[in-house]
């Protein structure tokens, strides 16, 4: 069979001289009708400017095609080479032919008009529908990639839909056109997992649906051993390797394949938990926290009455010395709240966080999620370090220079840094050096906000173990926030479960994950992709997160228990 | 420093904006100390309103006192009258905007409607109103124009901080129990340090011009210290028989705006992280 697209040597160069500024450096795939290339990379590989080579959007972003050619069959049976097309001949390609869809849901959607509007225009344009014909056809393809109640959502606009349904209506725009080739770029990385399973899920029915051919670009490559049937994996602009699924995953060929599947965080429900960390009951927790309520007012206007969003509503937990307490949940389910919350950064509603007294003034210390904005721009590593000791009356004298290297040194920072700013390091490097500042107050309990998420697989891993080192070395307690079961589990001696700004499942992490008792926690586990999990086929779920806007007054329910198991709690669920 | 300098130097309209300012300055400089070709308020009354010519450079005026010695004292006034008051107006509006931002709610309502309504009247207005209350001379022009400057800073100073206020490293120094005055200078104010640069430069230039406009009404300076504003008002009976008189102050006052304006500029080119990137 003739392939639909076939990449020959293709070169793309930046800026004035492209030859010289090569991001993409002669790479070459064939791609027949109906299958679904996976092309992987870290961030700066090149596999998102190869993939917008192919309907030449890269012409928008400064790039040039130095060399090769792209030949694409088009509807009408005939061959176009897209390296050489001129503009006009390529806005008839875009849309119709080669349908796209961006890892932005938020910025992709113009906030001002209905998607509903949008959606027609998609259609309006590529398949000359108007009025009445168009908006038929908007609800259609809305009911396609299963928008519950699809009639009403026509008259949203983009800010009142959540992540995944904008990603939805992203897709629904993408598929107006009946695009023999889809290309998605990093499409689910903005999302929650939960959400991620649902339009990996998605994607897999409308490809089975339609016929089309994907390419779909990634970073994870656990994420691609259910949708992929041929995998490229890209590194420094070349395609190191590229097979089908089965092989590269079960045999891969090239050290950066190997490096990339190690790295990745393997899932194991629960094998892979720490096992030292036993649980004492005699021991004092360091941190109780009994009923912790926040709110924010919203205000809807002068005279409606204000209600609140019920951020957290009545969490309770304790953490005891030198353990490690997860806590997970989706963006909105109030966990980094909780962390706040914890360390007075906003004020809670209702309940009490008693704190034993520790080693130093300040026993809780916080490591946040994004290593580019937890540290001024325009102070040097000295005076990073130096400001939580400064804080509690400590002088920047050579006894504080001497700790400040030997914890450096223990981050696996070189000592040398002290005279660097935080723009000449690494996101890896920064976090560390994020560590390492919080280490110098000696503290208990370290609360790390999604400390990990924001880094690079293999970099992630790394941090990872030294965290580890580090809670035995220097006895510290984590309360370890993220959204990762498969992080989670290599680092957590017990987890909790947030959901809708309740804990619904507590307990020893092995259990919770071996053994999940609440619905959301059997949901939250099944979503993790994994590379041992190919062809396993999720059903498309729409479930929604309720609203957390609660008039005044209100008040949820009183919470029922029960026991799962030694240390292992689950909230009772309503029965509807 | 050094790195600013020369990118200043790379930078066409900075190299230019420095030449003028660094002009001015020696100028400023030798009038202070006097060096000015000829004394600047005696009169030599057989020269009166002479043209230019190789004796008087610039010309003399209707008492026939040195126009290039006036005007170098004269810029010697308008430099110190617009650096005081600048600097006067920087500290205030810094304070304030960086408080208005800090406490936030109520205390930012009140502070920045206070700065609304000082911003809604005409600078010149504004000064006018205040010396009429206080009675002209130099220190009032400084007062004033510093008054009318203040809320200029403090916006600039405001939204910035607001953003900043908002930063994982505020809520980092936070948890370390870092004190508000630390936090203020080290995390907010240092971060302030190029939007403010560049607003400095531009406010001079302003500063400079209402400074020529007090002293045109006689409300500045007092004669008989020169000044450029004054020496305008001087010459506007004579325009016909002494242009001299008229176009080297206002040339004066024309060319030093620029140079603050070109300086500001190239500050705000030099010190936008996006367009160093784009050298890069």
């Amino acid at each position: 069979m003739t392939p639909l697209l076939s990449v020959r040597d293709l070169r793309v160069g930046f800026g004035r001289n492209p030859a010289a500024n090569e991001v993409v450096k002669g790479v070459s795939f064939d791609l027949a009708p109906g299958e679904t290339l996976a092309i992987v990379g870290e961030s700066g590989s090149g596999k998102s400017v190869t993939a917008l080579s192919v309907n030449r959007l890269v012409d928008f972003g400064g790039g040039r095609i130095t060399n090769g050619s792209i030949l694409l069959q088009r509807s009408d049976g005939s061959t176009l080479d897209v390296a050489k097309a001129d503009e006009k001949v390529l806005r008839t390609i875009r849309g119709r032919d080669v349908g796209m869809i961006f890892q932005e849901p938020m910025t992709s959607l113009n906030p001002v008009h209905t998607v509903g509007a949008q959606i027609e225009e998609a259609f309006r344009l590529n398949r000359g529908l108007h009025g009445a014909d168009a908006e038929r056809a908007a609800l259609e393809v809305l009911e396609r990639v299963r928008i519950p109640d699809a009639k009403s959502r026509l008259a949203y606009y983009p800010h009142q839909l959540s992540g995944g349904m904008r990603q939805r209506v992203m897709i629904a725009m993408a598929l107006a056109s009946s695009p023999r080739l889809l290309i998605a770029d990093e499409p689910t990385t903005a999302l929650d997992v939960t959400v991620q399973a649902q339009i990996m899920a998605l994607l897999a029915e409308l490809r089975a649906e339609t016929g089309m051919s994907m390419i779909f670009i990634t970073h994870d490559i656990g994420l691609v051993a259910g949708i992929a049937d041929r995998i490229m994996v890209m590194q420094h602009g070349l395609a190191v390797e590229q097979n089908t699924t089965d092989a590269v995953l079960d045999n891969p060929q090239h050290d950066y394949t190997k490096h990339l599947l190690n790295a990745v965080p393997h899932f194991t429900s629960g094998k892979a938990v720490r096992a030292d960390g036993e649980r004492a009951a005699t021991s004092e927790p360091i941190i109780k926290v009994d009923d912790l309520v926040v709110r924010f007012p919203v205000k809807k206007g002068l005279f409606k009455p204000k209600g609140a969003i019920h951020a957290v509503d009545g969490v309770s937990f304790d953490l005891m010395p030198g353990e490690t307490l997860a806590i997970v949940g989706e963006s909105g389910s109030g966990k980094s709240t909780t962390a706040r919350a914890i360390l007075g950064l906003v004020e809670k509603h209702r309940g009490a966080i008693a704190a034993k007294a520790g080693r130093s003034r300040r026993p809780i210390q916080m490591v946040f999620q994004d290593p580019f904005a937890s540290l001024n721009p325009r102070l040097n590593v000295e005076a990073l370090m130096a400001e939580p000791a400064i804080a509690n009356g400590q002088k920047l004298d050579d006894a504080l220079r001497d700790r400040m290297r030997f914890l450096l040194d223990r981050v696996g920072l070189p000592a040398d840094v002290l005279n660097r700013y935080p723009h000449q390091f690494s996101g890896g490097q920064r976090q560390r050096l994020c560590i390492a500042r919080v280490l110098m107050l000696n503290p208990d309990v370290v609360v790390l906000d999604e400390a990990v998420s924001a880094l690079d697989v293999s970099v992630q891993a790394r941090v990872l173990d030294l965290l580890v080192d580090l809670q035995r070395e220097f006895s510290l307690a984590y309360l370890f926030i993220s959204h990762d079961m498969a992080v989670v589990e290599r680092i957590a001696h017990r987890i909790a479960v947030m959901y809708a700004g309740q804990i619904v499942e507590i307990g020893e992490a092995r259990s919770v994950l071996a053994d999940p008792q609440h619905s959301y926690t059997r949901r939250l586990i099944s979503a993790v992709p994994a590379v041992e999990r190919r062809r396993q086929h999720f059903a498309v779920d729409a479930t929604q997160v309720p609203s957390l806007v609660r008039p005044a007054g209100y008040e949820p329910p009183p919470a029922n228990w029960r026991e799962a198991g030694r240390d292992h709690r689950v909230r009772i669920e309503e029965t509807k | 420093m050094s790195k600013l300098f020369r990118a200043f130097l790379r930078h066409p309209s900075g190299r230019i904006g420095l030449a003028i300012i660094s002009l001015y300055l020696i100028a400023a400089l030798l009038g202070t100390l006097g060096l000015t070709p000829r004394d600047p308020l005696k009169l030599f009354a057989i020269d009166r309103l002479k043209p230019p010519s190789a004796n008087y450079w610039f010309g003399t005026d209707l008492l026939g006192r040195d126009t290039f010695s006036r005007l170098m004292v004269g810029i010697k006034q308008s430099m110190i009258i617009a650096f005081s008051s600048v600097a006067l107006a920087t500290l205030f509006g810094t304070i304030i905007g960086l408080l208005a931002a800090w406490w936030g709610t109520l205390w930012d309502g009140i502070l920045m409607r206070i700065m609304d309504v000082l911003l809604a009247f005409p600078a010149i207005l504004l000064a006018l109103l205040i010396i009429a209350i206080v009675g002209p001379g130099t220190a009032t022009s400084v007062v004033a124009i510093a008054i009318v400057y203040t809320p200029i800073f403090a916006r600039v100073v405001r939204g910035p901080a607001l953003s900043l206020k908002q930063r994982d490293f505020v809520d980092a120094a936070r948890t370390f129990g870092s004190s508000q005055p630390y936090i203020l200078s080290r995390h907010l104010l240092l971060n302030l340090v190029a939007p403010l640069a560049v607003q400095v430069t531009l406010a001079l230039a302003w500063a400079l011009l209402t400074e020529a406009g007090l002293s045109f009404l006689g409300l500045g300076t007092q004669p008989p210290t020169p000044s450029l504003g004054l020496m305008l008002a001087e010459s506007k009976n004579l325009m016909t028989q002494a242009p001299w008189l008229m176009i080297f102050p206002a040339l004066t006052i024309m060319l030093g705006i620029l140079g603050f304006n070109l300086t500001g500029d190239a500050l705000r080119d030099i010190l936008d992280p996006r367009t160093q990137r784009r050298e890069a």
